[in-house]
């Protein structure tokens, strides 16, 4: 098996022709841990979508090197006031293991609570997910990727509106995680963070800003270069014509499937 | 009393199959209201009820008051109506309840104007309001059918429903079954509105959908608890329904949705998770 877990083939990601992300190229390392970093608006979220297959490219390709993909979408997203427990939540982890109508087995169960166990929601089964603070969910979410037993972690924004001290234990899993084995790329803003624990980094304003060591990413010319982008769609913005040349130069593959399609350049970094 | 309760039941053929008909429409629709309500969708029924309109009006422009083509009508009606919006709201900017009302005012337009095209005012009256006492054989089995249904497409996709409901975007990410999900889950809602207007009506077929799950909300947060509190609340509003409407000379549709009205209003005060237990929860709390 090849030590490259995802790689980018000039993929470009967006909305109704506005691309959001734009030609990205590269690869993800097997075990690698890797922060995601942009200002909001530059396509950190709609990355990890393309990568998880919920949104499908304008152009070029995300090349899966994983054998299973676990995703975990901001808090936001999720309706915490449907009338569910933390351990229905949770054991949708199994999905991809059970389906749609296997029944879990004891083991099963066993396991669950031994991940609520290492996001310490001991005890929190039966409780309803509206009576959760928001560290509590994102602990609970924690423990439903863990269940997925994924080989490709991607998170967005996972600390958003969470303690200090949650924080800290969720980075122990991610930690933990790596140690394993899997690869986890995971969005987030506070630079902090970013140093201390995470070797890589990908920073993107639209298109890669910058992409490696977190050290060499994280410079205060490369932000500067990060925050100066266009946020709005600008409907007068000219087509992006450059995908011939660029596959070329970036990977010398070739690509049969890839149709170049046209779209729409929101402005120049 | 035991005479007033049970003697319309046991002496009238028209009163046995009323009761049984509106039973079997309490445990397949309740459910199904339930999903609507928790998909935040509670007016989505209301106005596929009055997508299927110009469905059954064809049918009985064509066939008269038969309950068969009036049926298959209403049910090709509403699928077209449930998936067009469907299908307009997932691929363009506009959300499903801006598509899902001018598909259904479309049909309910074209609806009334067949139906006073060929009929009268009775008969338009008749489709609207349906009559729960005039269930014949073939009615009856399209109400036990679609229960069947119901109860095996609930059955088969529950985790599914429930993942769809609580976390959509997870849903994607682990499985292409979110879409087929939502259409199969509309195509049972039509289903029941199309099992029930022959008896309540397209107008109220939806109340007995949408009112005791809307108030089995108040007495429970658990999604299987809500539905079994659904089809209970279903049942008692149908039983009594038909009494009221048996002793007071009432018609017998309103009378099971208003009983049901009634039934959600108690609820929504007195309910474990009601108003009242709400305001009048006492100021001892504990520690942890």
């Amino acid at each position: 098996m090849s030590n490259t877990c995802l790689e980018f083939r000039n993929l470009t990601l967006g909305y109704q022709g506005h691309a959001a992300v734009h030609h990205l190229s590269g690869g993800v390392q097997r075990g690698s841990l890797t922060a995601v970093v942009g200002a909001n608006g530059s396509g950190k979220s709609t990355l990890l979508k393309g990568i998880a297959g919920i949104l499908k490219p304008i152009s070029g390709a995300c090349v899966p090197g994983f054998r299973r993909l676990a995703y975990l979408a901001q808090q936001s997203e999720l309706d915490r006031t449907f009338p569910a427990r933390v351990i229905d939540l949770v054991s949708l982890g199994y999905w991809q293991k059970r389906g749609l109508l296997g029944r879990l087995t004891a083991a099963d169960k066993i396991r669950l609570s031994t991940c609520l166990d290492a996001v310490g929601l001991t005890g929190f089964e039966k409780r309803p997910l509206d009576s959760l603070s928001g560290g509590q969910m994102q602990r609970a979410l924690f423990a439903r990727t863990m269940l997925q037993d994924a080989d490709l972690i991607l998170l967005d924004e996972p600390f958003n509106a969470v303690d200090a001290r949650t924080i800290a234990d969720l980075i122990v899993v991610i930690k933990g995680w790596v140690a394993e084995g899997r690869t986890v790329l995971c969005v987030l803003h506070d630079y902090v963070l970013v140093r201390d624990h995470f070797p890589e980094t990908l920073l993107i304003a639209r298109k890669p800003v910058a992409w490696g060591a977190t050290s060499d990413v994280m410079t205060s010319e490369n932000l500067r270069k990060a925050r100066s982008f266009q946020e709005a769609w600008d409907e007068e913005a000219g087509w992006c014509e450059d995908d011939a040349g660029r596959e070329g130069q970036t990977c010398g593959h070739d690509h049969h499937t890839h149709l170049p399609r046209q779209h729409k350049i929101a402005g120049h970094v | 009393m035991y005479e007033d309760l049970i003697g319309p039941f046991l002496r009238y053929g028209f009163m046995q199959r009323a009761l049984f008909g509106s039973l079997v429409l309490s445990v397949s629709c309740a459910p199904i209201g339930v999903f609507l309500m928790l998909r935040r969708m509670s007016l989505t029924g209301d106005a596929m009820a009055h997508a299927i309109l110009p469905g059954a009006a064809v049918g009985f422009v064509l066939f008269g008051l038969q309950i068969v083509p009036m049926t298959i009508g209403g049910l090709i009606v509403g699928l077209l109506v449930a998936l067009g919006s469907g299908i307009v709201s997932r691929f363009t900017v506009q959300k499903e309840d801006a598509s899902l009302a001018a598909f259904y005012l479309i049909s309910l337009a074209v609806g009334v104007l067949l139906v006073s095209w060929k009929g009268s005012s009775v008969d338009l009256m008749h489709v609207l309001f349906g009559s729960v006492l005039a269930l014949n054989d073939a009615a009856l089995t399209l109400i036990v059918g679609v229960a069947v249904i119901t109860f095996l497409a609930l059955a088969v996709f529950w985790r599914a429903l429930v993942a769809e409901c609580l976390d959509p975007l997870f849903l994607r990410s682990v499985s292409r079954i979110g879409t087929p999900v939502h259409l199969i889950f509309l195509t049972l809602v039509v289903l029941n509105l199309v099992g029930g207007f022959q008896a309540l009506g397209t107008l109220l077929s939806v109340g007995l959908m949408m009112l005791p799950a809307a108030a089995s909300r108040f007495w429970t947060n658990e999604v299987r608890a809500m539905c079994v509190i659904a089809i209970v609340i279903a049942a008692i509003s149908s039983v009594s329904g038909l009494l009221l409407s048996y002793h007071a000379s009432l018609p017998s549709g309103p009378a099971i949705i208003l009983t049901a009205g009634v039934i959600y209003a108690v609820s929504a005060l007195v309910g474990t998770r009601g108003m009242l237990p709400t305001a009048l929860t006492s100021r001892r709390h504990k520690t942890a």
